[in-house]
């Protein structure tokens, strides 16, 4: 593994969810928070884990288990959501735990292992080898590309 | 952009729009003098600007125009040519301006095209009698000598010469005579500019948003003050609460727009309509000054262009045309808006030629819409809502105004987005119109919050018509006919549907509807119930939009925050009455119309069916109205009396009827049973089995035989229709009969007037059963024509609904019949209400009667003609 010479460093934000260890550029970031008294959204598409309030506007929060086609959380603990803005609207990516910031080189990030879950490769730009374990970058849009939005009109 | 650059943009946009409309109006009114000075004076000015701000294309356009118009003020009479000329210029004109929006400069091109033609067409026209303008006089200012970096082509003013003619125009300034105190507020044409000022979109919508934040915030300290019930902050949060609401109103005010706004470019249109097509139209709009939500009047402004494209292309004649069919040659296309309720309604009517069912049938089965078989069922209303239809448009020939295959499901979804409803009507060689119903606004909106599987949604409050309370014993009944729930409510058939299960909340398939709430909803001509587990409040709320990913949920148009912070759904009542089918659309066709203030006419009527089988595979119907209840009774509690099969129903014993030999009484298991009610008295009839209720035309075609009025094609069966009056006597023996009645006099005549044929087959051998001699008439018109002519009568019996005349001027006309004014009338309803009662009495009715109410009927038969012999 080389050191930084040439190329550029990001920072990222890291999450645990199912024992994974995933990143979130920093720039996508808008907050953290806890997820209180969502609403459930009937005939959502199963990776919605349903909508709230967060001073004022309309949080939609993304169930990043199934998003990533993990196994659901076992435990009934509070989880975290990540706040992320798209095109004007709000979402919140439910994780188990935030993690530190990471400041990486992008010259080190490498491609998906070929053999990654499909669902997993979907939404991931990338890996990073860090000393214990591996880090997954997230493509944050793609991750919202969740409904089939030819189903409205 | 430059900030200079933006008004002038904004300014000139607005200013065209008037040049166009004046234009137009200059064409029909050419010997007006006022509006083509006005015109002249706007295109100077955007000449002007465009000089002093460098734009060298729009002001050689804007130049050319001018001196068109110069010749038009002048005197020379203005050809419908120049005046296209001079529209396909200021449309030039703004292109470039949209261009120069976005780009901040003015895009490439040559305009020699356009300003060949203005000028060639302004050097072919030459100034009659009047000499050219000479008032150097009464100009202000001095002239500068304006230069032209080329020769004068033929024709051609000289800028001076323009100039001139501009300082000679008379302009209508505030007269300098009168103290100019006095003006203020008098002369809105040049006045506004203090009244007013412009204030960015941008800005209102900000306003707006906080306004939205504001109500929430307010709703949440309400919701907290509810929960304290003594609280010193009570009186301040009444006050603020108030505040709130003026406000809002306030902000509400200044996004509203007068319609005419929306319509400013239609003249235009159908004047350039009129030259494409070659057909004469004219334009009338009324109500133009009805306001609306600017968010809400853009949305409208496509489809109403649209819908006046069809009307112009498709729906209005050529003059050969209407000629031949007795009508004026200039078709005329009326526009016209009103406020009702919270609602803005846009009507777009033509006398054209009306809709082509045939040709709209022919299309709904080509494109699969519907089976032939369906077809034969539906009423033309039903077949006219196919135009709404995705893809659909029957312009047999695919023109360049409209017909290009979007069509109507355009407009339909437009309106559908911003929760509006719309409807036509058509007949044939009358016209067509359309009736839109739109929201005022789409911010704020008042709901009623309720719950369903433990989660609390919001129903817009336009929508909902009424709340009933489910209850086994009350009038309101939920009934059911194998799976499907319906409610009756006043005669009428509502489809219900549990929010729980349209929204897949439901754990356990809970069909226990009756411990629940109704919400009776409308949605243009469609009504039906849905059913909640709780009823909470009304509350305003402020619609936010749906998250992207959330959109496509038809059952959902919006999300808000209610008081106490928790999001919660809107609920789409048009996504529920499309999840609840196409089936009930059409089962509540017949209703709706009613609603509609639109009878259709007799024959179109619908009738609410309940089909069952009984003896044989053939199925029969009975008029849903006429039936009570259905039941299904344990048959092991059936008893024999007397030869009779009785079983105890609410406290009496009640006789069944077999519907024929057929029928066997079952000995056990569950017997279903028709019970028919008239006053304390009630009758079954045994039957082995209840289909369905439909909803369809009834039309009987074959005489019957005892217990049968006739056959009808029900849903594409042959179905029987069964006589109910003639099993009741089967059970009572005087269930019709009065002791009295025997009485050997001459019959009386009786005139019947209902529209529906069925109760006219139905009643007219009660009647004669009870000793009348019958006629019968289909209308108001038929029973007058029958008077008229001399025909017998002693007594009329008369409907209260019927299409066209109803009971109550069917009776104010026999009034004032000669030979009508005396007779005695007896008013049929289905609706018995005081107030209706006192119209009868008001038009002169003797009695009234409710419709199923035959004891009740025939008493006042009798106690009529025994007052009338009396007399």
């Amino acid at each position: 593994m080389n050191s930084t010479e040439t190329g550029t460093q990001r920072e990222y934000v890291t999450a645990q969810i199912g024992g994974e260890l995933i990143g979130l550029p920093i720039l996508r970031v808008q907050d953290v928070f806890i997820p209180e008294r969502p609403t459930h959204v009937p005939l959502a598409p199963s990776e919605i884990a349903g909508v709230l309030n967060l001073r004022g506007r309309i949080v939609t929060l993304i169930d990043m288990r199934r998003r990533l086609g993990l196994a659901p959380s076992s435990d009934d603990k509070a989880r975290l959501a990540i706040g992320v803005e798209t095109r004007g609207e709000s979402y919140g990516l439910l994780i188990d735990a935030i993690g530190e910031v990471l400041r990486l080189d992008d010259d080190v990030r490498e491609p998906n292992p070929v053999n990654l879950d499909p669902r997993l490769a979907r939404v991931s730009a990338g890996i990073h080898r860090l000393n214990e374990q591996l880090l997954m970058v997230i493509d944050v849009d793609r991750v919202l590309d969740v409904a089939p939005e030819s189903v409205a009109a | 952009m430059d900030d200079l650059l933006r008004e002038f943009v904004t300014e000139t946009n607005e200013s065209l729009d008037l040049v166009d409309v004046e234009l137009v109006r200059f064409e029909q009114d050419p010997n007006n003098a006022k509006i083509i000075n006005n015109v002249f004076r706007l295109v100077h000015t955007i000449k002007g600007t465009c000089g002093f701000l460098g734009l060298p294309r729009l002001e050689a356009l804007a130049h050319a125009a001018e001196a068109l118009m110069g010749r038009f003020r002048d005197g020379v009479p203005a050809t419908s040519d120049a005046v296209t000329l001079i529209l396909a210029a200021i449309d030039r004109i703004k292109t470039i301006l949209d261009a120069l929006a976005q780009e901040q400069r003015e895009p490439d091109g040559s305009d020699a095209d356009l300003i060949g033609g203005l000028t060639q067409m302004a050097a072919g026209l030459s100034a009659p009698k009047m000499p050219p303008a000479e008032a150097p006089e009464r100009s202000v200012g001095t002239l500068v000598d304006q230069v032209l970096e080329r020769p004068l082509l033929p024709g051609e003013d000289s800028l001076d010469d323009l100039e001139r003619a501009f300082r000679a125009t008379p302009v209508e300034l505030p007269q300098r005579t009168k103290s100019p105190l006095a003006e203020v507020g008098k002369d809105d044409d040049q006045k506004a500019g203090n009244q007013s000022i412009r204030v960015s979109v941008e800005t209102l919508e900000k306003l707006m948003t906080m306004v939205s934040e504001l109500v929430l915030t307010r709703n949440q300290l309400l919701e907290i003050g509810r929960r304290h019930e003594e609280s010193e902050f009570k009186t301040p949060l009444q006050r603020l609460s108030n505040v709130t609401a003026e406000l809002q109103e306030g902000v509400m005010k200044t996004r509203m727009q007068p319609i005419g706004n929306a319509w400013q470019k239609l003249p235009r249109i159908v004047r350039d309509l009129c030259n494409e097509l070659g057909k004469q139209i004219d334009l009338d709009m009324q109500g133009a000054e009805t306001e609306l939500d600017r968010q809400v009047l853009d949305l409208i402004k496509d489809p109403l262009t649209h819908m006046l494209r069809n009307s112009a292309d498709h729906g209005l004649e050529t003059p050969e045309e209407r000629r031949a069919a007795g009508k004026p040659e200039r078709g005329r296309i009326r526009l016209s808006a009103w406020h009702e309720g919270g609602f803005i309604v846009i009507q777009v009517a033509d006398d054209g030629r009306g809709l082509n069912t045939e040709r709209i049938k022919a299309k709904a089965l080509t494109q699969g819409l519907v089976t032939e078989a369906d077809l034969e069922k539906l009423t033309e209303a039903q077949i006219q809502k196919f135009i709404f239809a995705p893809g659909f448009s029957t312009a047999a020939e695919v023109t360049s105004v409209s017909g290009r295959g979007v069509g109507m499901d355009v407009v339909r979804n437009n309106i559908d987005q911003i929760g509006g409803t719309i409807d036509v009507r058509s007949v044939p060689g009358v016209g067509v119109s359309f009736t839109i119903k739109i929201p005022l606004t789409l911010a704020i909106v008042s709901a009623l919050i309720v719950e369903a599987a433990g989660d609390r949604f919001a129903i817009p409050q336009l929508a909902v018509v009424e709340l009933v309370r489910a209850r086994a014993d009350s009038d309101h009944r939920i009934e059911r006919i194998k799976d499907t729930a319906v409610l009756r409510l006043r005669d009428k058939l509502l489809p219900l549907a549990r929010l729980s299960s349209l929204l897949g909340l439901d754990r356990a398939p809970a069909d226990d509807l009756e411990s629940g709430f109704i919400v009776v909803t409308q949605v243009g001509p469609q009504t039906f119930g849905i059913v909640v587990d709780a009823v909470f409040h009304t509350e305003e709320i402020v619609v936010k939009p749906m998250s992207s990913k959330l959109r496509h949920i038809a059952m959902f148009c919006g999300n808000t925050i209610l008081g106490d912070g928790s999001v919660i759904m809107i609920i789409d009542p048009n996504g529920i009455a499309q999840a609840l089918g196409r089936t009930a659309a059409s089962q509540l066709q017949g209703a709706a119309t009613e609603e509609g203030a639109v009878a259709a006419t007799a024959s179109e009527q619908n009738t609410s069916l309940l089909v069952f089988r009984a003896g044989s595979s053939q199925p029969k119907a009975v008029p849903l109205a006429l039936v009570t209840r259905l039941e299904e009774i344990d048959a092991r509690k059936i008893e024999l009396s007397n030869g009779r099969h009785m079983v105890q129903y609410r406290g009496q014993l009640m006789p069944l009827v077999a519907m024929n030999a057929d029928v066997r009484v079952r000995a056990e298991g569950a017997q279903p049973l028709l019970v028919f009610s008239d006053g304390m008295r009630s009758m079954a009839l045994v039957v082995d089995e209840i289909v369905d209720i439909v909803e369809d035309r009834l039309d009987i075609e074959v005489a019957g035989r005892d217990g049968v009025l006739g056959s009808a094609i029900i849903k594409g069966q042959a179905t029987e229709i069964i006589d109910v009056g003639h099993f009741l006597p089967l059970a009572f023996e005087d269930w019709f009969r009065r002791k009295e009645q025997k009485a050997a006099l001459r019959p009386r005549s009786v005139l019947l007037v209902d529209d529906s044929p069925f109760f006219r087959n139905m009643l007219a051998p009660v009647l004669q059963a009870a000793g009348f001699e019958v006629t019968t008439a289909g209308s108001g018109a038929e029973a007058l024509a029958h008077v008229d002519r001399g025909g017998a009568v002693d007594i009329v019996i008369t409907d209260i609904e019927m299409p066209e005349m109803d009971g109550f001027a069917f009776t104010q006309a026999l009034r004032r019949h000669p030979r009508g004014a005396e007779l005695p009338v007896i008013g049929l309803s289905s609706i018995v209400s005081a107030e209706a009662i006192a119209r009868g009495r008001q038009v002169g009715f003797h009695d009234y009667v409710a419709k199923f109410d035959r004891q009740g009927l025939i008493a006042a038969l009798k106690e009529q003609s025994e007052f009338g012999r009396a007399a």
